[in-house]
């Protein structure tokens, strides 16, 4: 059976859900080293006292045939100490399989909590890297919330992250 | 006449000192773990660098592990080389396991015949090594403890307990959680009891590499506490020493007390 519900009524209902957009996109650089290895990879909200609102997506060897993925997940050294080793991983929605290098689109569901109520203040957006026989790198991108008008705020990574660019849309 | 026996007086009580200005240690693969289990392999050494293999295996006599449910644990493939002992912890379960060398010996000096001598072993030996006509016989207890901890998963307390038993630390900041930038404040305790006034001495490792030692000097308060805020990653060799008269053996009349943890230091 189909329910038909009226157009206005629709709109009036989505309005909140509505309201904002964002989105992110990481940038996983190409390097030129002899042992390549993708990186595992956080991307999470975090308040002003550094606490985690909501983990928004982690990339690690999920699928490792030895089921050793997790082994290496406390090299996302920020992450682990913030949320990885209170939880157990896969995280439903969270979890993904490691990306090659490029630029990967990161979805962020306003629709559903915690970011549906996400309350007035300051928050950061954390992303994390950690390559296996390699570096370890971390970027940071402050934001307030709400936000009037569209902003599109960036930082740029040095070694093991490229561009890291927030989109928000009121 | 009078500056040789000054100097001879003076390499006699300046030899123990100089025989514990060497660093002993247990130094972990790693501290901090994830996954459903893990192995970490520890090195024990006695050495001048930290933490580098150049002088002294540590004996594991002593050897103990507490397990997340502060049940003992054992240890696996135990070996004892030249330099440096080795053995290694299989952690099945998650939580915090703390590593501990405590050892409990005594040191004698005495004459015989105006001949100075000295004597170093365990209690129960005392009285049937030293000879009968020993004269002017001091014995003193020596108490030591070294530790590490290591944590798979989320940190967890059970395994922190102190034992109540000469010098100790109590953190207050969860020894696997240390980050640099950010303060962490233990408390250091005798026989269980605060231990006011206690020099505390911090040294990151890898001084080989590096002109000056960076040692940082704390002193714990009236309630045996201290703070330190890690200015670099790394692993870190703590330090304290103490002595007072509560000896638990009949003869000696005074007590030894060391304490040595290793501590890693995340980058923030």
């Amino acid at each position: 059976m189909r329910v038909i519900v009226p157009f206005g009524v629709s709109l009036i209902l989505a309005a909140p859900a509505l309201a904002f957009e964002a989105e992110l996109e990481v940038e996983i650089p190409q390097l030129s080293v002899a042992e390549y290895h993708r990186p595992y990879l956080a991307a999470w909200i975090e308040r002003p006292d550094r606490s985690v609102v909501t983990t928004l997506a982690l990339w690690y060897d999920l699928d490792n045939p030895k089921g050793e993925g997790d082994k290496w997940l406390k090299d996302i050294r920020q992450w682990w100490r913030r949320v990885g080793r209170d939880v157990e991983v896969p995280i439903d929605g969270v979890t993904s399989a490691t990306r090659a290098p490029g630029t990967h689109a990161i979805g962020i569901d306003l629709t559903e909590p915690p970011l549906a109520r996400l309350p007035e203040g300051d928050y950061t957006l954390v992303v994390e890297a950690a390559r296996e026989v390699g570096g370890r790198e971390l970027l940071k991108i402050p934001f307030a919330w709400p936000i009037a008008s569209p902003q599109t705020l960036k930082a740029e990574g040095k070694n093991e992250l490229g561009d890291v660019v927030l989109e928000l849309k009121p | 006449m009078t500056v040789i026996r000054l100097a001879t007086a003076l390499f006699l009580v300046l030899l123990p000192a100089t025989a514990q200005a060497h660093r002993a240690w247990l130094l972990p693969s790693a501290t901090v773990l994830s996954g459903d289990e893990a192995w970490i392999t520890v090195d024990a050494a006695i050495s001048n660098e930290l933490f580098y293999f150049e002088h002294h295996p540590l004996l594991l006599e002593g050897l103990s592990i507490v397990g997340p449910k502060g049940t003992e644990i054992a240890p696996q493939n135990e070996s004892t080389g030249k330099y440096r002992s080795t053995f290694d912890i299989e952690l099945k379960e998650p939580g915090t396991y703390k590593l501990a060398v405590a050892g409990d010996g005594l040191f004698a000096s005495y004459e015989v015949n105006g001949e100075r001598k000295r004597w170093r072993g365990k209690p129960e030996n005392l009285s049937k090594e030293i000879p009968d006509g020993a004269e002017k016989l001091t014995v003193t207890q020596s108490q030591r403890r070294l530790e590490t901890y290591a944590t798979l998963g989320a940190p967890s307390k059970e395994a922190l307990e102190t034992t109540g038993k000469g010098l100790e630390l109590a953190p207050i900041t969860h020894p696997n959680d240390l980050f640099a930038g950010e303060e962490a404040q233990f408390k250091l305790l005798v026989d269980g009891e605060p231990a006011p006034n206690v020099e505390v001495s911090i040294i990151r490792g890898g001084n080989r590499y590096r002109d000056t030692l960076g040692e940082i000097k704390v002193t714990t308060g009236e309630d045996g506490s201290f703070a330190v805020t890690w200015p670099e990653p790394g692993m870190y060799w703590l330090e304290a020493s103490a002595t007072d008269g509560k000896t638990t053996i009949d003869k000696a009349t005074e007590r030894r007390l060391g304490y040595v943890a290793t501590l890693e230091v995340l980058p923030e």
